[in-house]
Order: C-alpha cells, then structure tokens, then sequence
C-alpha cells in the first residue's frame, strides 16, 4: 500500500540551512549536505530544499550543493526557490535533483508550469503554494509571504494541476511557526479538490498534528522543518507513533 | 566491470550515475553503439513521455540496437515501459521486448500520478536476492504494466500490476532504486552481482 510520506523541509541561504519563524528571524540549523543524510538514516521518505537567497548570482552555488546533495543521498529530494524559467529547472535536473517546486514566478505566469510539465513531465513539478486566511478566505501570497493577492488558494491550485502541476506543496502562513498543527480545513479542500498529491506546510508540534492532517486533512505528504531541525520530533518515533494509529508509512 | 547508462535525454540520468557511485561503480553515460556493445551491464534509464522518449530513441537509432543486446540490460521506470510493447501514453509503439501492455491508471478515487514509497510483493528472481517481502521503493508513474508472463514482482495501487518485469537478459523495473534508499542500492547491487 502506499505510504503517507514525512518530508523534512530545509531552507537554504548562501549554502548553509536556516529556518524562519513566520518567515522572519532566521536561525542557522547547519551543513545541508550534512542534514540530509542525517534525515535519510532518520527515516524521512523525501527531503525538501527551498533556497531563500534565491538572487541569480547565487544560482551557481545552488547547482554545486544539489550535486553534493544528490551524490549522497538516496531518497528522492524537491528544489525550491526563486525558479523562474526552464534553463533554472533543466539546470536542477541536470544536477540531480528530483523535482523543482515553482511558486511566485508560476503565479505571474501561469504557462510556465505548463511549459515545464510539458518540457520535464509533471511528476516532477510541484506547484509551491502559500496561503493566508485573511476574514474567512484563504489568499494566494507571493514572494515569501510579502505580496497578497486576491486569488483564493483553492482555485490556483485547481488550475495549477490543469496546467500540468504533479504535486501540491501548501504551506498555510497562519500556522507556520506556531506549533499549533497544520491548517487542517485549507488542506483538505485541496486535497479533494484536485487529483494529484498534496504536501501539507506549516503548523507541526507534536506527533498529533501529523495524525490529524493524514486523518482529517487527506494529505499525502507531511513537511516540517524546526521541529525535525532541534531535535523536537524524532523521525522514527513519529513514523512508529503513526504506525500504531493505522496510518501507512515506511518504517 | 563496465556498467553502461543509456544517455538519451532522460530524466534520471544524473541520479542513476550517483547512485551507482554509491555501491562504488564508475558508470560510462553513452549512446555510442561500440561502447554498448562492450559494457557487461547496461542500464536503461528514463523519466518523461513515452511517444517522446522513443522518438528520441529512434533519432539516436538505439531503437534496433537495445532489443539485439546480449549483456543483461535494466530498464527503469519509463526505460521499462519502453521495453513493453505498446504504451498508452502518446498510443506509442514501444521496443516490444516484454508482451506486457503500458495502461493508464484510471481512478476517479485514486492520486494519478502515484507517488511514494509503496511495497514490492511476490518477489520472484534474484534481482531481488537479501530482500524481506513486502520492503519499500520509490515510485512516480501514472502508467503501469499489466501483469504477465514476464512479471517477477507486483505492487497494488488500484490494482495490482508489474513491478519488475524479466525475459531473458532484459530486466525491468518500475520503480526507483536510485532513490529507494539502502533497498534500492541492494537491487542495484544484484543487477551488478547477482545477473
């Protein structure tokens, strides 16, 4: 049967892993290549890099530690940020990474994703998508969270997929860095909504919170990133924890 | 020992080469007709569409030469698939070295693609020597062999289907064991070692 997969997420700046609280207040967490592999012997079922410096002149040195990366580990791994055309995608793939997650730059240009999907096939695009509830709604925001707009995250998500989109990353603002859990509600819309994989962001605390976003918020996939960082929530511990509660993961 | 990965635009290929640097094989990326013919092992990889993959195949004029190899050859993924005889991605024509047809998941209940660790069943060949039942791999497809003659491990998402295929020296596999963790490299391993 196919498992619920647990993806520890690690922001990346200037090659080293850092993790914002409401994506602010950046903290040093260590060596990428170094984590990784500590993930993977932890048991994680697919590792996620979201590069934060993100400026042009640094796409080089993303390129060298996705080859580091890919060299040393062997469990799949998604790249992240500031992807903008098919040269940067060609250039991850080509580096050996599994997939890219585009986010800002799809939203300003819808075809990019169906050009990708088209270009690379759709199981390795994932479709970034960061949300806020603002009076009841869930908006689409852009730029790491600094830029609103009035799109509902429900409906970009949809056409994402249309587009060519294999998997959706969710990351809800309103609980990213709290510890409070995932944002079950947005989760699960979008989960029932579209056809393809849904990754939940944003909230993880305790080993609880994994159970009711598998349970109640139909995700396929779980990430996190302080938690797994300092030690908070063993990886195994977790899988064993959601083992016991009937939930099917890779131990 | 010369281990060869078919070079011909597929997706994997960087991650195929890392993967046999980890069970310490220096692989040779080619498409050249005399270094094929000269490796002891050859892989076949593929990430991508099928109707485009053959294409390129057929362009490459590796079409004819794959089904003359002699040396035991693995597919992965959309290498396996193109060993089959026909996909239903792009209604393609495939190398027709395993009867096997490619089909589309259809569920309306279901994820397509499938993507994730899912177990490999009914194990059946020394591909997969050292390995308990039931272990894990990594998969991402939204196509799937039916299951034949030829089949020598099954995996069930909506249904059951071909997770390895075998006849004669060509070997398939649907799954990733460049990225099935310490299962995969053992599979690896046994292609290397064991075929």
């Amino acid at each position: 049967m196919l498992t619920k997969r647990i993806i520890p997420c690690l922001d990346i700046k200037d090659g080293r892993t850092v993790k914002g609280i409401n994506f602010e207040n950046i903290k040093d967490a260590g060596d990428p290549v170094e984590l990784a592999i500590n993930y993977c012997q932890a048991g994680a079922d697919e590792l996620v890099f979201l590069d934060i410096t993100a400026t042009n002149d640094k796409r080089k040195t993303l390129t060298e530690l996705v080859k580091k990366i890919a060299l040393h580990i062997n469990i799949p791994f998604t790249v992240g940020g500031g992807i903008s055309s098919s040269e940067d995608v060609r250039a991850l793939l080509n580096s050996g990474a599994d997939k890219v997650s585009v986010n800002t730059a799809a939203y300003n240009n819808p075809t990019l994703i169906t050009e990708l999907a088209k270009q690379f096939g759709s199981q390795c695009i994932v479709l970034a998508i960061d949300t806020k509830k603002v009076d009841g709604n869930w908006y689409v925001y852009l730029n790491g969270g600094k830029v609103k707009t009035t799109t509902m995250a429900l409906d970009w998500a949809i056409e994402g997929v249309q587009r060519g989109a294999g998997e959706i990353l969710l990351t809800s603002m309103n609980n990213d860095g709290t510890k409070d859990g995932f944002a079950i509600e947005i989760t699960g819309e979008i989960s029932k909504a579209v056809n393809v994989p849904v990754i939940a962001s944003g909230g993880a605390g305790i080993t609880e919170h994994f159970k009711e976003v598998f349970e109640l918020g139909c995700a396929d996939a779980a990430l996190a990133a302080s938690v797994f960082h300092y030690g908070e929530i063993e990886i195994k511990a977790l899988k064993k924890y959601l083992k016991k509660n009937n939930i099917h993961v890779r131990i | 020992m010369k281990v060869a990965i078919i070079d011909y635009n597929a997706g994997n290929i960087k991650s195929v080469e890392f993967a046999l640097n980890r069970i310490g094989i220096q692989p040779l990326l080619t498409n050249n007709s005399d270094e094929l013919l000269s490796a002891d092992k050859i892989i076949f990889p593929g990430v991508g569409e099928a109707s485009t993959a053959m294409n390129f195949l057929k362009h490459l004029k590796l079409d004819e030469q794959i089904k003359e190899l002699k040396q035991p050859v693995l597919g992965i993924c959309l290498g396996m698939q193109l060993m089959c005889s026909y996909s239903e991605e792009g209604s393609t024509e495939c190398l027709g070295i395993f009867p096997q047809k490619v089909k589309r998941f259809n569920s309306a209940e279901f994820k397509v693609p499938q993507i994730g660790w899912n177990q490999i069943l009914n194990l059946n060949n020394p591909l997969f020597s050292g390995l308990t039942p039931e272990s894990y791999v990594y998969y991402v497809h939204g196509f799937y062999a039916e299951l034949g003659s030829s089949t020598i491990a099954e995996t069930n998402y909506i249904l059951n289907y071909s997770a390895a295929l075998n006849k004669g020296n060509f070997y398939g596999v649907q799954f990733h064991p460049e990225k099935s963790g310490s299962i995969g490299e053992i599979i690896l391993q046994n292609f290397i070692e064991r075929i």
